[in-house]
This record gives structure tokens, sequence and C-alpha cells, in this order.
């Protein structure tokens, strides 16, 4: 379960979330400039809140009143960036492994050879990331992202510099993510059509501020915000 | 003409030593200090800057009698040096590597620096999310993608270092064997009647130190680009 309560001031503009999700995938819905990167950003860690709250699983990871803020490298909440993010001096085997070493966690091979293969992306191990498509380095992303074996997944418009015929390519594994992983996501896009398809629970941000919540039925009701 | 003599062969060993030792002592330093300007700001960093470039602008001599008033034997540093660690630099080869050292420290810091700002911080991020604390983050992320910039810092500290001659001839002088290095040697040939041959041979020898660390610093550098494009 996750749990967000934050205000954040960036500028001129005023983030003030709140939401409660048990879902498998939580879209997080709304144009661009609504504040859904800052958001997911503050709950990966990697920027802190003004004044609210965190909590994944009964676990504080913010918590101002208390002073509470748990660094990004400490949360188990692994992120699949927008622009993949691939270390460029590692291969794809290496990057892939990266998660675990850094967590000091025991070598899993079986479960190195579900993610290759849910994944499609045993073909590209030798590869640097330099060599890879838009649509494969995104693949990559998302495999190194699960190897780290995190709590929750974060999705920043994955698809997102991706042309139509990519986002296709990768839907598809985002649906077999969904169905197989067994790890939550909240997923971030600016398209109610990836969210009709992927998300089980809907929170819509408009500017700043969380409009509406519910099932994916919300979106219908929303004009569309692109 | 090609016959380079022994006291010629000494000066020369011991420039390579001297240079190699101040690259190698001042290489951690230069990481670190390069990593602080890169990346924190702090209360008197534009002073910190500052201070490491006033041997570039400075006159070398005048340098070179700061680390004597420093380190000498009777220097504030240099006597407590002596007195409690046995470490001499005055009139030592010591003394030649901390004095090229100095000398060389600007131009050893700045490709680094330029490396580390260089690297897409957003990298690093993604680093720390995947469970990675800031030193591992720095060790496996920041330090190989600034590798090619921190060996070019290298290789240009070791040419400038090679080549001093101001600091060092006024903080250890020209002691054939202990401080005089190919600078200082061709400075005495000069002064020599019938020191143009041999004086001749140190130049050459010492412009080809410098284009090959010249031509290794440009190698590093599209190293460094080719990297940061991860192909």
């Amino acid at each position: 379960m996750l749990r967000v309560d934050v205000t954040k001031k960036l500028g001129e503009f005023t983030l003030q979330a709140s939401f409660t999700s048990e879902g498998r995938v939580t879209g997080l819905f709304g144009a661009s400039g609504a504040g859904k990167t800052s958001l997911i950003n503050m709950i990966a860690g990697l920027l802190r809140p003004d004044r609210g709250s965190i909590v994944i699983d009964g676990e504080t990871l913010d918590d101002t009143a208390h002073r509470i803020h748990v660094p990004a490298h400490r949360r188990r909440i692994g992120y699949v960036f927008q622009d993949a993010r691939l270390f460029p001096h590692l291969d794809v085997r290496q990057n892939l492994d990266y998660g675990r070493r850094m967590n000091r966690l025991a070598d899993d091979p079986a479960q190195r050879a579900r993610v290759t293969d849910l994944l499609d992306i045993g073909s590209l191990l030798d590869r640097r990331p330099g060599r890879l498509s838009g649509g494969e380095r995104q693949r990559v992303a998302l495999g190194r992202a699960l190897l780290s074996k995190p709590r929750l997944l974060l999705l920043d418009e994955p698809l997102g510099s991706l042309d139509e015929g990519r986002k296709v390519e990768i839907l598809p594994y985002l649906v077999r993510l969904r169905d197989e992983a067994n790890v939550p996501m909240v997923y971030v896009s600016h398209d109610a059509a990836e969210m009709r398809q992927l998300a089980t629970q809907i929170v819509m941000l408009r500017n700043g501020l969380v409009t509406a919540f519910g099932g994916v039925k919300v979106l219908s009701s929303a004009v569309s915000p692109v | 003409m090609f016959d380079i003599s022994p006291t010629e062969w000494t000066a020369i060993l011991l420039s390579l030593r001297v240079a190699i030792i101040a690259t190698l002592v001042a290489t951690p330093f230069g990481i670190a200090l390069a990593w602080l300007l890169a990346r924190r700001d702090f209360w008197g960093k534009s002073v910190v800057d500052a201070l490491i470039h006033l041997p570039l602008v400075l006159p070398p001599v005048v340098t070179g009698y700061l680390l004597l008033l420093t380190f000498g034997r009777r220097g504030l540093v240099g006597a407590w040096l002596a007195d409690h660690l046995g470490i001499v630099f005055a009139f030592r080869w010591t003394g030649a590597a901390l004095a090229c050292g100095v000398m060389s420290f600007p131009l050893l810091v700045r490709p680094m620096r330029l490396s580390i700002e260089a690297i897409d911080r957003r990298l690093e991020q993604a680093a720390g999310t995947l469970g990675a604390e800031p030193w591992r983050v720095f060790a496996t992320i920041t330090l190989p993608l600034a590798l090619p910039g921190v060996l070019a810092g290298m290789v240009l500290g070791f040419a400038k270092a090679i080549g001093e001659f101001g600091a060092t001839i006024t903080f250890v002088s020209n002691i054939p064997g202990e401080t005089q290095t190919i600078s200082s040697a061709i400075y005495s040939l000069i002064q020599t009647p019938d020191g143009d041959t041999a004086a001749l041979r140190l130049v050459i020898v010492s412009i080809v130190i410098a284009m090959s660390a010249l031509i290794a610093s440009e190698w590093f550098a599209r190293r460094a680009t080719q990297r940061l494009h991860g192909n």
C-alpha cells in the first residue's frame, strides 16, 4: 500500500497531492506540467517534500513532522526514467546486474533468466547502451530496475521518448510485467489509452492538485489533458 | 650528437622520477578537489579555486621562494616535518617533486574538473535509485566516466612537471644527481663553453617527452567522448 500526502513548492508552482493506493498499477495521469514527475521523484526520494509524508507498506519514507527522510538508495524503489539512463560505460549485462551488486544481494540466475526472458533482452547482453535502439534501451532499463528487487516500481512515461511504432513494441512487455512480475507499480503518463491498458487505479493530477481518484473509469469522465 | 652522457642520463632519469612521483601524489588530491569544485558549493570556494590557479600566474621564482620559506629547513612546515617525521624537502629530489607537483597542480585539476562537470548527474540519480550509496555512486559511475579526463589531467600535469624550472631551481637549487633535472641541466650547459651540443640533445629529449605526453592526452580526450556515448 502506498500513501502519499505531500506539499512542495517549485518556483511559482505548488504541488499538493494526497492519495492512497492499493492497486497493482497506480496510474498518475495528467498533462505535462501537472506535477507528475515531481510527485514520483518525491516517492523515489530524489526530491524532498516541503511538508507531508510518504508511507509504503507501513514504512514511513518521508515525514516532515518527524524529520524523517529516507535517502533514495535505501528506499528499495525501482525507477524507470523516460530517458532510460543506462550507464554508458557498462554493457547491458553489467547494467542489469548493477542493482543486485549495490544492494549486496546474492546472485540469482533464475530471476535473471526470468527477467531477460520476460523482456526479450537475452540477445543484447554483450552490447553497450550506445548500440541499442530506443525501445531496447527502455526494455533494459525495465530489467535493470526489476533486478534490483524493488518493493515498488516507478515508471515515468517510459514510452514518452519513443515513436508510435516503438510504443506498440513496448506496451505488451509492460502488460506482462504487470501480470507476471508481482511488483506494484506507479505508472506516469499523459496518454489515456496507455492508462486504460495498464493502470488498475488512477490518480488524476491537474496544476499540482489531485482532481480525481478511482478506477480506470475516471479517465472517461476527464477531458483529454493533452 | 646522439651519444647521451652519463650526467645527461642522470638528469633525464631524475626528471622522469620527479615528474612521475609528483603526478602520482598529486592525483588523489586533484580528483578530490576537482570533485569538490565541480559538485559542491561551499564557503570560500572561489578562494580555493584561486589558490589552486595561483602557481599558473605567479612568477615561478615567487612560488619557489614561498616553498623555501614554508618547506625549507627553517620553514614553518619544513622544520616540523624534519624534526617529527624526518622528511626533508630542501635541496633534495623530493623537494623538486614538491615544487613540480605544486606548479603542475592547476593543469592537473582542470581536465579532471571538466570531465566531472560533463557527467550527466541523472545517471548518478539512477544509480542511487538502484541502491548505491553516494560513495559507491562515485566509485562505480562518476570516477569511471571521468577516467579519461583524470588520465588527461595526469598526462598534462606530468608534462608540466617535467618542464618545470623556476620554482624548482629556487627551492632546491641545481645539484647534479640530486636536484638537477633536464631543465636545470640545460640551463647549466648553455652557460658552459662547448655545452651547446649537450644542451641541444637534452632539448630534443624534452621535446620528445612533452610531445608524447600531449599526444597521449589527446588520445585520452577522444576516448572520453566515445565512452560518454556508450559505444
